[in-house]
Parts: structure tokens; sequence; C-alpha cells
């Protein structure tokens, strides 16, 4: 009975989760077409979220498009397919890797963040006193930051794209001596258009999930210091299993 | 005026307000008074529609503040400031930018504008060289007189205070109350505060109510409650005074 019990409350919590954090996407969403409209509060948000995420960005997806042109080599060298190395690693990059490393990135250094400030926020009685001086909190907090992740989350996984292949290619040309117009033109034949949108598709996606989360948690954080701490690991566990089990989801979508 | 009719708020089935039943007179200073944990902050932040009760009524311009949605709670937000117990001013500004945001989220105004505003606001409560500061610079004090200047900004008719002495010293708890005092005198506000300190609500009050086991047991002016038969007013008093 005991089992069930506790089955049954955390079924409910999870589902009271998943309502809440779609109502509080919906009010973000739709606040931000009501003035007053925010543009410096978009493009702050916009460089705490982009600008300052981009060298990290950088570092993961060169390193990932280098180790993941290193692995495919050692399956295709087994079948004598080296030469369409340049292709996989892109189609790898632009569907999968890129938004995904970007989406967790971006959790990482922003997303945990942003949970933490509005959890400080919170527990300091802030996001009232918002409410008090007759401001919208979810309008003015989280409108324009939900804008600058959409915004901005397709701009750097387009960059983590490219740096990616840029590391498969330096694998393949310089370390595994492929030869590089052959890689390049097998990466042109493979990889269309319509495997680059996924990926931005994708990251629109993720760019408006994470935020969402992670500010939800945040904003609705209670429990003194202790509690921000909590919300803080909760956005961040949410958000990123949650990006992983949806780009499962549009994946099989996609294609 | 504020009228407050049979007020009642439960959190996790603990009935905190069982009835609540208060008319907060214009351009006088009430002094909420009560134990610890007796709900004196819950019933304040109904005023403002920061809590729904479960049932009661709170009546202000001839509109049920538990009725109102969001969008109409903010235009009785304008007319009712609340100075919170730590001030909540925006860590992430300084003392200038705190007072100027509501000036510049709800007027019109150039920022030289908002700027001598802020500034004038800050000079009435004393702490205009502190302008530039952040909150983590201040001390608990200068951040309570911030957070006025920031709640006077919107030109509210009714300030709420959440236990604006706690925390300070007896010298500035009199400051404090003697700026509460004038800056009511000044601005025609009515000011509803919230205290343990029974010394003080007997010097600033115009009224007294004493909130007990989810009700307001009694109210009067100073006089008339240091004159009280009811037990634990008596009781009270006999504490606070020893």
């Amino acid at each position: 009975m005991n089992f069930f019990s506790l089955l049954g409350r955390g079924f409910l919590k999870i589902l009271s989760d998943c309502g809440g954090i779609f109502l509080f996407f919906l009010k973000s969403l739709i606040y931000s077409f009501s003035p007053p409209y925010r543009f410096r509060l978009l493009i702050k948000h916009m460089e705490f979220i982009g600008v300052k995420s981009w060298l990290v960005v950088i570092l993961t997806s060169l390193f990932s498009g280098m180790v993941t042109a290193y692995q495919v080599n050692i399956a295709l060298s087994k079948v004598g397919s080296q030469s369409i190395l340049g292709g996989v690693v892109a189609l790898t990059l632009t569907r999968e890797l890129g938004p995904v490393l970007t989406a967790v990135v971006v959790i990482a250094r922003a997303g945990s963040a942003i949970s933490a400030e509005l959890g400080s926020m919170r527990i300091t009685e802030q996001i009232d006193a918002l409410k008090i001086m007759a401001v919208n909190p979810i309008q003015y907090l989280m409108s324009p930051r939900l804008w600058a992740a959409i915004l901005v989350l397709p701009l750097l996984t387009a960059i983590a794209d490219l740096v990616g292949i840029a590391g498969g290619y330096f694998i393949g040309t310089f370390l595994l001596n492929i030869d590089p117009g052959l890689l390049t033109a097998r990466m042109i034949d493979m990889v269309e258009l319509k495997d680059i949108m996924s990926g931005i598709v994708k990251s629109i996606f993720f760019g408006a999930y994470l935020v969402t989360v992670c500010g939800y948690k945040g904003f609705y954080a209670s429990g003194g210091a202790e509690g921000v701490g909590k919300a803080t690991t909760e956005a961040v566990v949410i958000s990123t299993v949650g990006i992983l089990v949806s780009d499962y989801i549009l994946t099989t979508i996609f294609f | 005026m504020i009228t407050i009719k049979e007020l009642k708020k439960s959190f996790n089935g603990f009935e905190v307000l069982k009835g609540v039943n208060l008319i907060i007179p214009e351009n006088k200073v009430i002094f909420i008074m009560g134990q610890s944990g007796t709900g004196k902050s819950v019933l304040l932040k109904h005023i403002v529609g920061l809590l729904k009760p479960d049932s009661g009524e709170i009546w202000f311009e001839n509109k049920d503040i538990t009725k109102l949605s969001e969008k109409e709670l903010q235009k009785v937000r304008r007319k009712i400031g609340f100075l919170f117990q730590e001030g909540a001013l925006f860590d992430s500004m300084t003392v200038k930018e705190n007072v100027m945001f509501p000036l510049k989220e709800h007027f019109k105004m150039s920022k030289a504008e908002m700027e001598k505003v802020a500034e004038e606001l800050l000079s009435v409560v004393d702490l205009l060289p502190a302008k530039d500061k952040y909150p983590s610079e201040l001390s608990g004090g200068m951040k309570k007189r911030a957070a006025l200047a920031r709640t006077l900004a919107l030109k509210p008719q009714i300030v709420l205070f959440d236990e604006p002495t706690t925390g300070l010293d007896p010298i500035l708890q009199v400051s404090i109350l003697e700026l509460i005092k004038n800056l009511k005198e000044k601005y025609n506000l009515t000011c509803v505060i919230v205290s343990h300190d029974l010394s003080l609500a007997f010097k600033f009050a115009d009224y007294i109510a004493f909130l007990h086991g989810g009700i307001i047991i009694e109210i009067g002016t100073p006089e008339e409650i240091k004159a009280s038969t009811n037990e634990f007013i008596k009781k009270f008093i006999e504490s606070a005074l020893l």
C-alpha cells in the first residue's frame, strides 16, 4: 500500500511539474507580446546566454568533433569506407551532437545561473517586490530570457556544427591522412540542408525548454538558501535529461 | 480606507487567520501587534494581494481586492506600497537605480528627471550619500530607508510596513519610525505597521490592533489599549514593559 501511495505521489508530482512548466512557458511567451517591450533586457540576456557561452561551446564541439572522427574512423576502416568519414562526422554533428552539446553547455553555464538568480530573488522577496511595484514578474524576468535563448541557441549551435566539423576535418586530414578533397566532397554529398535545419530547429526547442525549466525551478524556489541549491540542482538535472529525451523524440519526428 | 471582513487563511491545514475583521482609517498610523507566528505578515500580504484568502473580503476603493485578477491588482498596487522586512532591494542595482526602477516602469520620464526624483526621495530618507552603493554594501537600517524611498516613488496612498524596526538598534528603531511619521504628514499617507514593539507602538501609533488566535481581539488608541481589560493584552503589555 505504502509503495503504491509513494508511486502515486511521485507520479502526481511529475504531472504537476510538467503542467506548471508548460503554463510557465505559455505565460512567458504570451506576456512577451504585451508592452512594455524589454529590448535592453533581451540584449543583456542574449549576451549572458550567448556571448559568454561561445568559448565553452567552441571547446566542447571542437573536441567532440575530433573524438567522433577518431572513433568513426576505427569503425569505417574495418569496412574500408574511410572516405565517408567527413560526411559521417558532419551528419552526427549537425543532426545530434551540435544542438545537444550546445544545449547541455548552456544549461551548465547559464541555465544553472538563471535558476540560482531567480531562486535567490524569490527567497529575498525581490519577486514579490516586483509584484508590489505593479510589475509582472514573469514578463520582466522570464519573457526576455525566453526570447534570448530562442534567438541565441541556434547561433551557438551553428558555431558548434562548424567548429566540430573543422575538428573532424583536422583529424581526418592531418592525423588519419585522408585526402582533403575526397573528405570534403563526401561531406557535401552526404549532408543536406534538411540535416542542418533539423539541428537548428532542435536548438530553438532546446533553448525555449531549458530556459523555461531553469527559470521555473528558480522562480518557485522555497526553503531558504538550501531551497535555492535544491532548485538549481533539479533545474540542471531535469533540463539535461529532458534535452536528451526530447532529442530522441524530435529525431524520430524529423527522420 | 481599507475594510477587512471575516478573512480566513490556512496553510497545510493549519488555520492562521480565523476571521479577521479590521477597518484601517485614512491618514492614520495603525500598528498591528501580536506574538510571532500569529499571522500579522500574512494579513499584510493579503491586503496587497500577494496571498489569496480561503474566504473573506478586503475592500479598497469600492473593490474587493480578494476577487481581483492579477491585472486589476496591478492598479491597486500602485496605490498601496509595501515595505518588506529585509527591504527586498534588487541586489543587481544600486540604491539610486532601485528607486528609479518603479519610475522607469510606470512614468514617461527622461533619465535626468528620474534621477532628480530618485535623489529627492533619497534625500527625504537621508540616504543621498549612499545613492551609488549596492544593497550588499548597506546596513539593515539603510536598506530599510532605501526600500522606503523606492516605495514612495509610486506615490502610494497607503504603505504597509512589515516589521520595519526588527533587527535595528533602539536609536535606529526610533529614527525609522520618526521618518515614517514625518513621511505620513508630508505625503498624507496611511501607514499600517506590523510590529512586536509595544513601546514604539504607544509612542507612534494612532491606533493599535491586536491579532491573537487568528482574529483581531481589540483595536483602539494607545490609551485605550493601555486601559484594556483583555487578559492577553494585559499580559503582553506587562511582558513588553518589563
